[in-house]
């Protein structure tokens, strides 16, 4: 009963800090200065169709670097806590799966798989990008991780196209430090024709890159706690 | 008036679901709530015309989140028992 009456006067307190900033709100009419620049003097300046495209990977292109190594750090944070032994995962009963997700998993698993680089290439033209392409296909791979549980899929694999696109988004950048603007500037190669598949400079091949990343870094995380699950 | 009307109704369901999923005494039960607790918020970011941060919303919060709490409490349960 204390316990409770407690708890009431917490929130009752925390909706009195935060009535102030509830009844004082109104919607924003107007873009603020920096939002108003970045819609204003984005499409030319980055040619990006996508504007949210524009400010993730060349406005505040290094704090995407961070965001990717900090999910890099996590993911092998629970490879690190969670190692298999070799053949572990080979002694274990399984319920064999039914006939309708073995049959959905074996059509759909290919179109969410394609589905997810459609999202990370297309990235700067509609709505998506690396983080999304990359989460797509780490679902693509659960769903095939349900329906045939006893899949092995290669670490090696995994890990090789992490490492690689990680250092190739490095190299960009610091590309743009020798023969562009900046570091992660994108106007290493030219900006294209507005909207276009080709356009928005090195855009296209950043958000590749942190897609397969992302991609990889979350299918590391599935598959260990997967590999991991027979273990007492 | 009628994406109003949807968030409205959007955002109670949240209520709802969140607080199944806080006091729901089976355990699946909460970890699905939590799940769709997500997918009506990457529906809720869509009507508010934020369609990159709905789509991370849906395959990360209801997709993978609730897939990393089921294979977490299958060990829990194997350690228990």
């Amino acid at each position: 009963m204390v316990k409770n009456s407690l708890i009431f006067i917490v929130l009752i307190g925390f909706a009195v800090l935060l009535a102030d900033l509830f009844v004082g709100f109104n919607g924003n009419t107007d873009l603020n200065t920096l939002a108003n620049h970045y819609a204003v003097s984005g499409p030319e300046e980055v040619g990006s169709a996508n504007l949210v495209t524009a400010v993730v990977i060349t406005y505040r292109g290094v704090d995407t670097l961070g965001e990717v190594t900090i999910l890099f750090l996590a993911a092998a944070i629970v490879s690190f806590l969670l190692k298999v032994e070799a053949g572990a995962s080979l002694n274990r009963k399984l319920r064999s799966t039914s006939e309708i997700l073995d049959t959905a998993s074996r059509i759909l698993v290919p179109v969410i798989f394609l589905f997810g680089i459609y999202v990370f290439i297309n990235g700067h033209l509609s709505p998506g990008g690396g983080f999304q392409g990359g989460a797509i296909i780490a679902s693509g791979l659960v769903l095939m991780l349900l329906a045939q549980p006893a899949k092995e899929v290669g670490h090696k694999l995994i890990t090789l196209v992490e490492s690689i696109s990680g250092i190739s988004f490095v190299l960009i950048g610091v590309a743009g430090v020798l023969f562009a603007a900046g570091f992660l500037d994108n106007k290493l190669l030219s900006l294209g024709k507005f909207g276009t598949i080709f356009s928005a400079g090195v855009i296209p091949i950043i958000y590749i890159f942190v897609g397969l990343k992302v991609g990889a870094e979350l299918s590391g995380i599935i598959t260990n706690l997967h590999e991991n699950q027979n273990e007492a | 008036m009628i994406n109003l009307i949807i968030a409205i109704v959007i955002g109670v369901l949240i209520l709802i679901m969140a607080i199944i999923a806080v006091h729901h005494k089976n355990i699946v039960v909460g970890i699905i709530a939590a799940g769709v607790v997500s997918l009506f918020a990457s529906i809720l970011y869509l009507l508010l015309a934020a369609p990159d941060v709905a789509m991370t919303e849906a395959a990360i919060g209801s997709g993978l989140s609730t897939i990393i709490f089921f294979y977490v409490l299958n060990k829990i349960k194997r350690q228990n028992g």
